[in-house]
C-alpha cells in the first residue's frame, strides 16, 4: 500500500458504494413520487402559503431538536398504540416537505399528527406563549417572541391570547401573535396524516 | 518548521471556537432544566443555541485542530516541507469566517435544521472553498512524498481528505442548494452526518493514535497487516451505518437493514484497531503515568473501542427501539466526539505544540487539572445522558403510560447532572486554553525536559514526551 494511484482509486471506490446506495439510490427511487388520489383530491394536500412560511419559522426555532415526525410501524414500536397517528408514516407523506423533518429526538411529543390531536389555533397560541399555561411541567420554552404585547386600543384585537395567571400581560394591555407565529399555527394544523395512501392500508380501528 | 504558522492558526481557532461551543453548550442544557432561562430573546432560544453548539464544535473546534493535527502528521510522514504557507493560512482565514457567519446565520433565525447542516446556504460555500484549499494541501504533500514506507496514519489522512469535500459537497448540493424532495433529506442527512464522524474525524483521530502510541513509547505497531484489515473494513462498513438513525422510518427496509448490518459489521474495524493498540501497549503502561500525551492518546483509544461497540449494539432493531429518539442517543455522541476524538486530539496537541513554539509546557499540574476535569466531565456527562435516557425509553415505548410528560420527569434529574457536567468541561477547557496561551508566550522558565505527571523511577524509563 505505498502507491498513490492505487490509494487513491481505493479509497474513492470503497466510499462510492455507500454514495450509490444510501444517496442516489433514494434520489432515484424516492426523490420523484407523485402525490396520490383519494375522494378530497390529491393526498397529501398541498399546503398553503402560511404553512410554508411557517416550516420556515419552525426550522428557524429548532423544533427539529426535541419533535420528531415520523410513526414507526405497528411491528417494530408501540409508536401507533400510543396514539402518535393513525398509521405508520410513508415516503411519499413528506412530499410537500423541504426539508422534511423527520427528527432524531422525542424530548417532546412527536408532531406527524398534532393536528388531530389538538386541532384548535388558540391552544397552539397559548402553548407556544406559555407552554406551561396549557401543559403543566412542560420544559418547553416559551417562544414570546413570536407575540406582541400591545395596549389594548378601543375593542381588544380579535387575535388576542387568552393569557392568565403569573403569564397574563398588565392591565389595558394584550397579547397578539405576530405573522411568525400564524404561520408557524398554520405550519402545525397542516400536520396529520389522516388521509389513506395505496401503500399503506389503516391498520384496524381497534386503538389505546 | 515550515508548518508553524498554519498549524497554530488552526490550534488558536480552534480553541477559541472549543471555548465558546462549551459555553454555549452548557447553556443549552441548563436550559432543557430551567426552561426559562433566557427566553425572551429569540437568538438565544433552546432551539437556536443547540444547533449553535453543535456546528462550532464540529466545524469551529473538531475540523480546526483535525485540520491542525493531519497536516502536521503527513507533513512529518511524507518528511517535506510545506509549500505556499501563506495560501494554507488564508485557507484558515476563510474557513474560520465561514464557521463565523454560519454561527450568526443560526442564531439570527436562518437555520436549516437538518442536523450537523444548520449552516444557511450562504455560509456553507465559504467553508468548501477553504476546506478546498485545505484538503489540497494534504494530498499535495502525500504526491511529493520523500520515496519510502508509506505508514498507516498517512493512509487515513489522505482518506480523509480526500473523502470530506465528496461528502460536503453532495449534501450542500442535495439538501441546500437544490433540495431533494421529501423523505430523501432524512437518507441524505444521515449520510452525511454519521460520515463526517466515521470518515473525517475517526480517520484523523485513529491516524493521530497510530502515530503518538508507537512514537511515545518507543516500539513499532504491533502488526501491520492487522492496520491494513481495520483501514480498508472501517472505509467500507462505516460508509454504509448512516440509516440505522433513521430505524423506523419511511424509507425502504434494505437500505435501513443494510446500515444495521455494517453497522454491525463495524466490530471488525474496530476490533481490528483494538487489538493492534493494545497490543502496541502491552508492557508500557507505565508510560501512562507520565506522558500526557499517551494518556490522552490512550484513553481517546480505549473510548473509540468502547463507543463504537456500543453504536453497533444501538443499530440492533430490538435495541435501538428503546435508545431512539432519546438522550441515550446524545450520551452516545459526546462518548464519541468528546471521549474518543477531543480527548486524541488533546494528546497529540501535547506533543505537537512544544516541537512548534521550542518551548515546554510550563507546568504539569495544569495539564493534570485539565486531564482529570475532561474525564470525570465527560464520563458523568455520558454516565447521566445513558442512565437517563434508558429510563426515559423505557416510558416512551410502555404503551400503558399514555402521559408523555413522564418520559420528561424520569430523565428531569439526570438532565440536571448533565448540565452541571457541562461546568466541568468547561473548565477544563479554560485550564487548557490558559496553557496554550502560557505556550504561545512563551511564559515560565526555560526547562530541560518535557513537562511530564512525575519523575520516572528509572531514567531509562524516561518516554519522548
Amino acid at each position: 500500500m505505498n502507491r498513490l494511484p492505487l490509494l487513491f482509486v481505493g479509497i474513492l471506490l470503497v466510499f462510492s458504494t455507500s454514495w450509490i446506495g444510501l444517496v442516489a439510490y433514494p434520489y432515484l427511487n424516492l426523490g420523484h413520487l407523485a402525490p396520490g388520489t383519494s375522494s378530497d383530491g390529491l393526498v397529501p394536500p398541498p399546503m398553503t402559503a402560511s404553512a410554508i412560511a411557517g416550516e420556515r419559522v419552525y426550522a428557524a426555532n429548532g423544533c427539529i431538536y426535541c419533535h420528531s415526525q415520523q410513526v414507526r410501524p405497528a411491528w417494530l414500536s408501540t409508536d401507533i398504540q400510543k396514539g402518535l397517528g393513525p398509521r405508520q408514516t410513508v415516503a411519499r407523506d413528506y412530499i410537500r416537505q423541504s426539508p422534511t423533518f423527520l427528527g432524531t429526538m422525542r424530548s417532546g411529543p412527536d408532531l406527524s399528527n398534532i393536528a388531530l390531536r389538538q386541532p384548535l389555533p388558540g391552544w397552539h397560541y397559548q402553548h407556544l406563549y406559555e407552554p406551561d399555561m396549557v401543559t403543566a411541567g412542560s420544559i418547553m420554552p416559551s417562544f414570546r417572541f413570536l407575540f406582541r404585547v400591545q395596549p389594548i386600543q378601543g375593542q381588544p384585537s380579535l387575535e388576542a391570547v387568552t393569557v392568565r395567571g403569573p403569564h397574563a400581560p398588565p392591565p389595558g394591555y394584550e397579547v397578539v401573535p405576530t405573522q411568525d407565529a400564524r404561520d408557524l399555527v398554520a405550519y402545525l394544523l397542516s400536520l396529520k396524516h389522516d388521509y389513506p395512501l395505496p401503500e399503506v392500508p389503516e391498520p384496524p380501528k381497534a386503538k389505546k | 518548521a515550515s508548518l508553524r504558522g498554519p498549524v497554530l492558526l488552526f490550534f488558536c481557532s480552534g480553541i477559541a471556537w472549543l471555548l465558546l461551543g462549551s459555553l454555549l453548550g452548557t447553556l443549552a442544557a441548563f436550559k432543557m432544566s430551567f426552561p426559562h432561562l433566557l427566553d425572551s430573546a429569540d437568538w438565544l432560544t433552546f432551539g437556536r443555541v443547540r444547533p449553535a453548539h453543535l456546528n462550532i464544535m464540529i466545524y469551529g473546534w473538531a475540523s480546526s485542530v483535525g485540520i491542525g493535527v493531519g497536516i502536521w502528521l503527513m507533513a512529518r510522514l511524507c518528511r517535506v516541507a510545506l509549500r505556499h504557507r501563506g495560501l494554507l493560512m488564508g485557507a484558515g482565514v476563510v474557513w474560520n469566517l465561514g464557521v463565523l457567519i454560519g454561527t450568526v446565520g443560526i442564531l439570527a433565525g436562518q437555520s436549516r435544521s437538518i442536523e450537523w447542516l444548520e449552516f444557511p446556504g450562504w455560509a456553507t460555500p465559504v467553508l468548501f472553498l477553504g476546506y478546498a484549499l485545505i484538503g489540497v494541501w494534504g494530498v499535495i504533500m502525500f504526491r511529493f512524498r520523500r520515496p519510502g514506507h508509506v505508514y498507516v496514519s498517512q493512509w487515513y489522512l489522505l482518506a480523509a481528505f480526500l473523502w470530506f469535500p465528496w461528502l460536503y459537497a453532495t449534501a450542500n448540493t442535495l439538501l441546500i442548494w437544490q433540495p431533494v424532495q421529501g423523505s430523501v433529506v432524512g437518507a441524505v442527512n444521515w449520510w452525511y452526518g454519521h460520515n463526517v464522524l466515521g470518515l473525517w474525524f475517526t480517520p484523523i483521530g485513529l491516524a493521530s493514535a497510530y502515530y503518538m502510541i508507537p512514537k511515545v513509547i518507543g516500539r513499532p505497531i504491533h502488526s501491520y497487516y492487522l492496520s491494513i484489515l481495520g483501514f480498508w473494513s472501517l472505509a467500507f462498513f462505516y460508509s454504509w451505518n448512516g440509516m440505522h438513525h433513521l430505524i423506523g422510518g419511511p424509507f425502504p427496509a434494505w437500505m435501513i437493514s443494510a446500515s444495521v448490518v455494517a453497522s454491525i459489521m463495524m466490530f471488525i474495524p474496530v476490533l481490528t484497531v483494538a487489538i493492534n493498540h493494545h497490543s502496541t501497549m502491552r508492557g508500557h503502561f507505565q508510560y501512562l503515568k507520565w506522558s500526557p500525551t499517551l494518556r490522552f492518546t490512550v484513553v481517546g483509544a480505549m473510548t473509540y473501542t468502547l463507543v463504537s461497540l456500543q453504536g453497533s449494539l444501538m443499530a440492533i432493531p430490538s435495541l435501538n427501539n428503546l435508545t431512539h429518539f432519546t438522550d441515550y442517543t446524545i450520551g452516545h455522541a459526546h462518548l464519541g466526539l468528546y471521549g474518543f476524538f477531543t480527548m486524541t486530539m488533546f494528546g497529540a496537541m501535547y506533543y505537537i505544540v512544544p516541537r512548534l513554539v521550542g518551548w515546554e509546557w510550563p507546568s504539569a499540574t495544569m495539564i493534570r487539572w485539565h486531564f482529570w476535569l475532561a474525564t470525570s466531565g465527560i464520563a458523568i456527562m455520558v454516565a447521566s445522558l445513558t442512565l437517563g435516557g434508558f429510563l426515559q425509553g423505557l416510558e416512551l415505548n410502555d404503551p400503558e403510560v399514555l402521559d408523555f410528560l413522564s418520559s420528561v420527569r424520569v430523565v428531569a434529574p439526570f438532565r440536571f447532572i448533565r448540565a452541571c457536567s457541562g461546568i466541568l468541561l468547561s473548565a477544563a477547557h479554560l485550564v487548557f486554553a490558559v496553557l496554550f496561551i502560557r505556550m504561545l508566550l512563551r511564559h515560565g522558565v526555560r526547562q530541560v525536559g518535557p513537562a511530564l505527571f512525575s519523575a520516572p523511577e528509572k531514567p531509562g524509563d524516561l518516554p519522548a514526551v
